[in-house]
């Protein structure tokens, strides 16, 4: 196949930034989109051009450190997949493909595609855990978790925390990252103690950020790789709300 | 012995307490000497790495009251590799009662590493093992649950007992996020800070002690120095020096080999571990290859078309013309042999001719018995994400087709040497999970990587790193200023200065994949003399090259990913020269390292206990010189050293 590829470049965070247009021939359908782009670069390398910077680790879909905006799509056309994950057998000879970085104020780009996510580990500080130092935790069997509460959990906890919610979001809110983690502690019983508390702190911190709130649009969970339903951003606004609502709450 | 290596002098761990085994961990904790609480905080520990080690290392230090100083090279410490980790945890808690205990577990990992691994270490793993579980509920990990809502646990590895706990199959995602919680808690909390997007070029060493690292600021290129009382290396394995592997794109061996070239020694580099279930290669543009979990062996058949070069639609090719070569050649064990059995008879096959897919380097595995025998929705419910996985990157449907598989590198058993304490042989320098040698002899267990790591940063480095701290602290008045701080700076300024000089013809990724392939066909999961000294020959003519022709664009001060790979690349040149060394070294086959000048009569792995039960480590002795090798002997008390059969 052969693409024409509308990819937006920016030197830094400082610089104007713009879409340049670059063709790719020869691709493979079996090759992933990060290895198109690999070929992309290779050839920009040998004609002494500044490679196109993007973010990646793993290419299982599961690290969360991909994150492109495919023809205005975050991690492009195919549900629960994220880009690394994505094939060029989704696409046809003669395309022309727009790529971008995660637009959202919070997350700032700092070159080409690569945008600061900190801000989603900032939210995480503020009280995405359960405070357990090591060497404190009783025998694993003690507490018994009934198996959907366990299942709920895992469903929040499988976030992978790659922002595409935020990015798809018209409001650049992060709600369904942040209802995804309240619901996966607060669905568990080692996760009561702390779970009003977490809510409102987590929820302050998203909001410094300068994250969106959230009007049920319902972006996020359609782009979501992970499969975070929606239904996760009811639990935290339940949450947030017993915690500033509770006596000796905040 | 031959020109390229020289022996030096026996090597033996100081620490190990002796004495009854199941009391060494007991006794070296209390012989250990402690730091009082209130001067913990003014005593600074730099960690490398996130991952399931180094995020759960970096968060008991901080817990403890230490200074702790984290690094990662990825934009957030939740995307360390150990996310991908697929099957599962063993623990020696016995819950089904089974049968399982610490001394069976210990047993197993022993045996499963084929002898090469140390009583002591493997025993205090099993010890610890339940810790690991008890910890990771209290965290709210979301492990596999019965409806009476206690733990589930299965059988892994063709293991006999089921002591492996899961989270459906995200166990390393949902354990790595327990470790980064933690972590967060305590940046939070002010004892650690977390540096994202930061990478360790160097390791500073001042009076023979580790005191810092050189670090490179990954979005502005500035070049740091960090200096501490005690460092920690948890920056994972170099499978990614084969080029093609089931590592992140970004998993690299530059913290532990510039601390081996600043003294640490570098322990069994030769042992690697070979996966046999992954997915094949599709064509030249590969950049990695994906693990499907190996619990589809459980009910998978492997097979070849009996005649080579038979290109039939697998489901056209009747059963008397197929060959199910694992159930043939190991009626007892079948398709549940060990990884690097399974991996080296589809390799045979290929090599015969056997091979399918479009490359010819894949081997059926084919689920269409089972779901005859068992329904496709109880397939469905144990296999469908990576029946789901597989689809989504082969656009075949597994359901209907036999997937195709094929081996690939999965982990490295090989690492810096560490005595019992977890401390490198250079003072003050601690290296744990998959970057240390310790735990897993000459192979690995399934569900154990996710053991080892966790063990290693939860409970016995900050238990032994207190020993060390207490009596060693960095000495008042040495700053950044200090003479070997900045030499180390200006070393790793003037590399990067270089390798952006050279403006040669060919880009970093085709240095690196044509290594890789070199180590792949000569120092893979079969190995011969002839095949190592001739790659050594391709590796070092390769690097040169490298050094003269390599194009690394842009500049430094800048978010650079190929200057950031050609750092990598160019210490995976130096590594897979000593990988092919110690190979060579290694006359016998053992665990995941089949060396064909020795095998039996059946053509089987044959093992030389009498010339090999050691631990080869190895001493850097500069650049173009040869290294040193020095041997510590390992002795078994508590397990009788067999052959390993599986007819």
């Amino acid at each position: 196949m052969n693409i024409t590829l509308r990819i937006w470049r920016q030197q830094n965070h400082d610089d104007q930034g713009r879409m340049v247009s670059y063709g790719v021939d020869d691709i493979s359908p079996d090759m992933s989109f990060l290895e198109m782009l690999d070929v992309l670069n290779e050839q920009l390398t040998l004609t002494g051009d500044d490679p196109v910077a993007f973010d990646h680790d793993c290419r299982e879909g599961i690290c969360g450190m991909c994150s492109l905006m495919i023809n205005g799509l975050a991690h492009g056309p195919e549900a629960l997949t994220a880009t690394c994950q994505l094939h060029m057998r989704h696409f046809a000879d003669g395309d022309v493909i727009d790529i971008e970085p995660w637009r959202s104020n919070a997350f700032p780009v700092i070159k080409d595609l690569i945008v600061d996510r900190s801000a989603l580990d900032r939210i995480v500080q503020a009280g995405g855990y359960i405070s357990a130092p090591t060497g404190s935790a009783p025998d694993a069997n003690t507490t018994s978790v009934a198996r959907k509460d366990a299942d709920r959990a895992f469903d929040g906890a499988a976030c992978i925390s790659c922002g595409a919610c935020v990015a798809a979001c018209p409001n650049g809110s992060a709600s369904l990252f942040l209802g995804a983690k309240i619901t996966h502690l607060g669905s568990l019983p080692q996760g009561q103690p702390e779970r009003d508390s977490r809510a409102v702190s987590m929820t302050a911190q998203h909001d410094a950020e300068g994250f969106g709130g959230c009007t049920q649009i319902g972006e996020c969970t359609a782009v979501c790789p992970a499969g975070i339903p929606l239904d996760m951003i009811s639990q935290l606004n339940h949450d947030v709300l017993s915690g500033l609502t509770q006596p000796g709450g905040q | 012995m031959n020109d390229l290596y020289t022996l030096g002098e026996p090597l033996v761990d100081l620490k190990d307490p002796g004495g009854p085994i199941e009391d060494r961990w007991d006794k070296r904790r209390f012989e250990a000497k402690l730091v009082s609480p209130a001067n913990r905080r003014r005593l600074s520990v730099i960690v490398i790495g996130t991952g399931l080690a180094g995020g759960s290392a970096a968060a008991t230090l901080g817990e403890a009251g230490y200074h702790v100083k984290s690094f990662c090279y990825q934009d957030s410490p939740r995307r360390a590799h150990s996310i991908a980790a697929q099957g599962g945890i063993n623990a020696a808690k016995d819950y089904r009662n089974d049968g399982d205990s610490i001394r069976r577990l210990f047993y197993d990992t022993i045996k499963g590493g084929d002898y090469r691994s140390r009583e002591s270490n493997v025993y205090r793993l099993a010890q610890v093992s339940e810790s690991i579980i008890d910890q990771a509920v209290a965290q709210g990990v979301p492990f596999a649950r019965e409806y009476g809502g206690l733990l589930d646990t299965r059988s892994f590895g063709g293991v006999q007992v089921s002591r492996t706990f899961y989270a459906r199959g995200q166990t390393g995602q949902q354990l790595l996020l327990g470790a980064y919680q933690a972590l967060e808690r305590q940046v939070q909390a002010g004892t650690v800070d977390l540096h994202t997007r930061h990478e360790m070029l160097d390791l500073i060493v001042i009076d023979g002690r580790a005191r810092g690292v050189v670090i490179r600021d990954m979005i502005t290129g500035e070049i740091e120095t960090h200096l501490a009382d005690a460092v920690v290396l948890a920056s994972g394995g170099y499978g990614n020096a084969f080029y093609l592997s089931t590592n992140a794109m970004g998993c690299n061996a530059t913290a532990i080999w510039r601390a081996h070239r600043k003294g640490a020694l570098f322990a069994n580099p030769c042992f690697t571990q070979i996966h046999p279930t992954c997915i094949p290669v599709s064509g030249t543009h590969q950049s990695k290859l994906t693990l499907m979990s190996e619990s589809l062996r459980n009910d998978g058949r492997i097979w070849v078309p009996a005649k080579a070069g038979d290109d039939r639609d697998p489901r056209e090719i009747p059963e008397t013309e197929r060959d199910y070569f694992l159930e043939r050649m190991y009626p007892a064990f079948g398709n549940l042999v060990p990884r690097d059995v399974a991996s080296r008879a589809a390799k045979n096959q290929c090599d015969a001719g056997h091979g399918v897919g479009p490359t010819g380097l894949g081997v059926y595995l084919d689920f269409v018995d089972a779901i005859g025998r068992l329904g496709r929705s109880v397939i469905e419910s144990k296999y469908g994400n990576l029946f789901d996985m597989y689809r989504k990157i082969t656009a075949e449907d597994p359901y209907q087709v036999p997937m195709r598989i094929y081996p690939a590198i999965h982990y490295t058993m090989g690492g810096l040497w560490v005595d019992y304490d977890l401390q490198s042989s250079i003072p003050g320098l601690f290296v744990i999970g998959e970057a240390n040698f310790s735990d897993h002899g000459a192979n690995r267990l399934g569900a154990s990587a996710l053991m080892q790591g966790l063990a290693d940063g939860y409970f016995i480095l900050p238990n032994t790193i207190n020993d060390y701290l207490a009596a060693n602290p960095l000495s008042p008045g040495i700053d950044t200023s200090h003479p070997e701080a900045v030499k180390a700076a200006t070393a790793v300024r003037d590399r990067i200065e270089k390798l952006l000089a050279i403006n040669g013809g060919r880009s970093v990724d085709s240095f690196h994949r044509e290594l890789g392939s070199i180590l792949w066909e000569h120092c893979g999961m079969e190995r011969n003399a002839e095949g190592l000294e001739h790659a050594i020959g391709l590796i070092r003519g390769l690097k040169e090259q490298f050094w003269s022709n390599v194009r690394v664009t842009g500049h430094d001060e800048e978010l650079n990913q190929a200057l950031e790979r050609a750092g990598r690349v160019a210490d995976f040149f130096e590594l897979a020269e000593l990988m092919c060394i110690d190979a060579l070294n290694r006359a016998e086959s053992c665990g995941g390292h089949f060396r064909s000048e020795s095998q039996t009569d059946e053509g089987e792995a044959l093992r030389r206990d009498g010339e090999y039960a050691y631990v080869a480590a190895w001493e850097f002795t500069g650049l173009g010189t040869p290294p040193r090798l020095h041997k510590e002997n390992l002795e078994f008390e508590y397990v009788e050293l067999q052959q390993r059969s599986y007819k």
